[in-house]
């Protein structure tokens, strides 16, 4: 990517190739549930990501490659605003939500909208199962306590765990096994009812099978979320996301549906990097 | 070098696994180095100290010299008062600046906080008595327990901010991006999830503040000052376990020196039971997660 204007010109390329049934729906949808415009990350004086200009649509699951180093998880972080909790980092550009201007609105608030999965499983260690689960909702005071147990059992069963767990919701979180906390993360995320998840390397952590799972409540989660999952794992990505993109040293070097990303793409850079040249 | 050559060098094995075992030896020996002061101190004091306790000690005021009997009880509750003085200012302050350096720790103030801490951290209780003094005694025209009290605090608060800021650092940063993602605000992260996380850390560092300011006598000597009568009220002269003991051992009287000791077994008595009861009521289920 040289300069914004080629990188349009890539923006319009997908809108041509995009098959009816999907251009139909995207119509329907015509918002994108984010939309970043030259949105650069300086940590210090070094860029962590520049000008990038992404457009991710609504219901979908986007999965962002590149080697370790080339600014995914910043990119993925500066959706949710957590580059304000690192003093040294600086973000420039605009960030749309749903259409609306992020630098419009509270952190706190853009947070709620806005979910986010780390990729170690972090539970809070101090409370139980059922405690994790209503966390975000018992420190924003946004439900009635009388509500609590619902919320739990709806979102461990969103989250595939409920039955595991559901003799011993009281017990900690600790005690569960690395995957079964990624899953209470999951659940502990979507119980504030967010429009958009951010994953960042969700499963690296886990074991094959636990990742197995993860990958399948992405799968299932894409009619109620959108999702961003960073991810190192390529086969991954193009097992999950409907469109993929791909980082380069803080640049974005190609978007394409993930179909074409793996079988065509457009880049050459992309290919040798999808190919195992080099990454 | 192969797998097989260190296979192949018992010579080598040998000497490692000696110098291993008188590691070892040494750790060992350090460790019962540490607990044998303890465990000594404890038992003589309760060797010579128990003889002279009994229910006159907690119920009595001190009589004066010749007559048989009395007991340290305005000591006690003196001591009791001017701790809880030192605590309301000492853990506030403490875990507030250590929070502050923790969790704010890139401005310039909060390094300006950090350094006086370690430094005030160092200095004699005794100098801490003559600050004391110059602020509150020298004002109010009189010794008080408020005074003695606020040197207590003053003492407290270098260590609990100390270990306050050491144990919210040591709370995994994804804690607290987990809970900022989920929409909760800043202070709420700091307050319910930093701070719980490290709860216990904190407390065991409040209770090492607390059982300090419990044995000082130096910040006491021109503060609380000491008394032989009841007082409750804290802007008046107090009496202290420490200080009582100190005025009783150097006297020459024999009755006076057993009364000390039994001082000294209910100082640390004291101190340890407040050190079990708060474990015990604070103690986590979910404890051993830091």
């Amino acid at each position: 990517m040289k300069d914004n204007n080629s990188m349009d010109n890539d923006n319009d390329n997908i809108e041509l190739e995009i098959d009816p049934e999907i251009q139909e729906e995207s119509e329907l949808n015509s918002k994108a549930a984010v939309l970043t415009n030259d949105l650069s990350v300086y940590f210090n004086k070094r860029a962590g990501i520049e000008n990038i200009n992404l457009k991710i649509r609504k219901n979908r699951v986007t999965s962002i490659i590149g080697p370790s180093g080339c600014g995914k998880s910043t990119f993925l972080r500066s959706l949710n605003l957590m580059h304000d909790m690192t003093p040294s980092a600086r973000v420039f550009g605009e960030i749309f939500i749903n259409g609306e201007n992020i630098s419009d609105y509270n952190s706190v608030d853009i947070r709620k909208k806005v979910g986010m999965v780390f990729q170690k499983p972090n539970p809070f260690p101090t409370m139980s199962i059922y405690d994790n689960v209503i966390a975000g909702l018992k420190l924003n005071g946004s439900k009635k306590r009388s509500d609590y147990d619902e919320v739990v059992e709806k979102n461990l069963i969103h989250s595939g765990l409920w039955n595991e767990v559901k003799d011993r919701l009281k017990t900690p979180a600790m005690s569960l096994s690395g995957g079964q906390q990624q899953r209470l993360c999951i659940a502990r995320t979507i119980a504030v009812d967010p429009e958009i998840i951010l994953m960042d390397e969700p499963t690296s952590a886990l074991d094959p099978i636990s990742a197995a799972k993860i990958e399948e409540l992405i799968f299932n989660f894409k009619n109620d979320y959108t999702i961003v999952i960073v991810t190192h794992n390529m086969q991954q990505a193009a097992r999950v996301s409907d469109m993929t993109a791909f980082f380069y040293l803080g640049k974005l070097v190609e978007f394409s549906k993930t179909r074409r990303m793996f079988t065509n793409p457009r880049e050459k850079l992309s290919e040798e990097y999808i190919t195992g040249k080099f990454g | 070098m192969s797998k097989d050559s260190i296979l192949k060098n018992p010579k080598n094995l040998k000497r490692r696994k000696l110098i291993n075992s008188v590691m070892i030896s040494l750790c060992v020996l350090a460790g019962l180095v540490t607990i044998i002061p303890l465990i000594y101190i404890f038992f003589y004091t309760t060797q010579s100290g128990i003889s002279s306790l009994n229910v006159d000690f907690f119920t009595q005021l001190p009589k004066p010299v010749g007559e048989e009997g009395g007991g340290m009880a305005n000591a006690i509750v003196g001591s009791l008062i001017l701790i809880s003085i030192g605590g309301l200012i000492g853990i506030p302050v403490g875990v507030l600046s250590g929070i502050y350096i923790s969790e704010y720790s890139k401005s310039f103030l909060s390094s300006i906080v950090k350094f006086t801490t370690d430094i005030l951290s160092g200095v004699p209780s005794i100098i801490i008595g003559i600050f004391a003094y110059g602020v509150i005694v020298i004002p109010m025209q009189r010794f008080s327990a408020l005074a003695g009290g606020f040197a207590l605090g003053i003492l407290m608060i270098p260590t609990v901010t100390k270990i306050t800021e050491e144990m919210l650092k040591l709370v995994p940063m994804s804690l607290r991006e987990a809970s900022l993602a989920l929409g909760v605000s800043r202070w709420k992260t700091t307050l319910k999830i930093v701070l719980t996380t490290a709860s216990s850390g904190i407390i065991t560092g409040i209770l090492l503040a607390i059982a300090r300011a419990a044995g000082e006598t130096a910040p006491l000597l021109f503060t609380a000052f000491g008394n032989s009568f009841w007082q409750t009220k804290i802007d008046q002269p107090m009496a202290a376990l420490p200080l009582q003991i100190f005025t009783y051992a150097i006297s020459p009287y024999e009755d006076w020196h057993r009364q000390a000791w039994a001082g000294a077994f209910v100082l640390i008595f004291l101190v340890f039971v407040v050190n079990l009861l708060v474990r015990f009521v604070t103690r986590n289920k979910f404890s051993g997660n830091l």
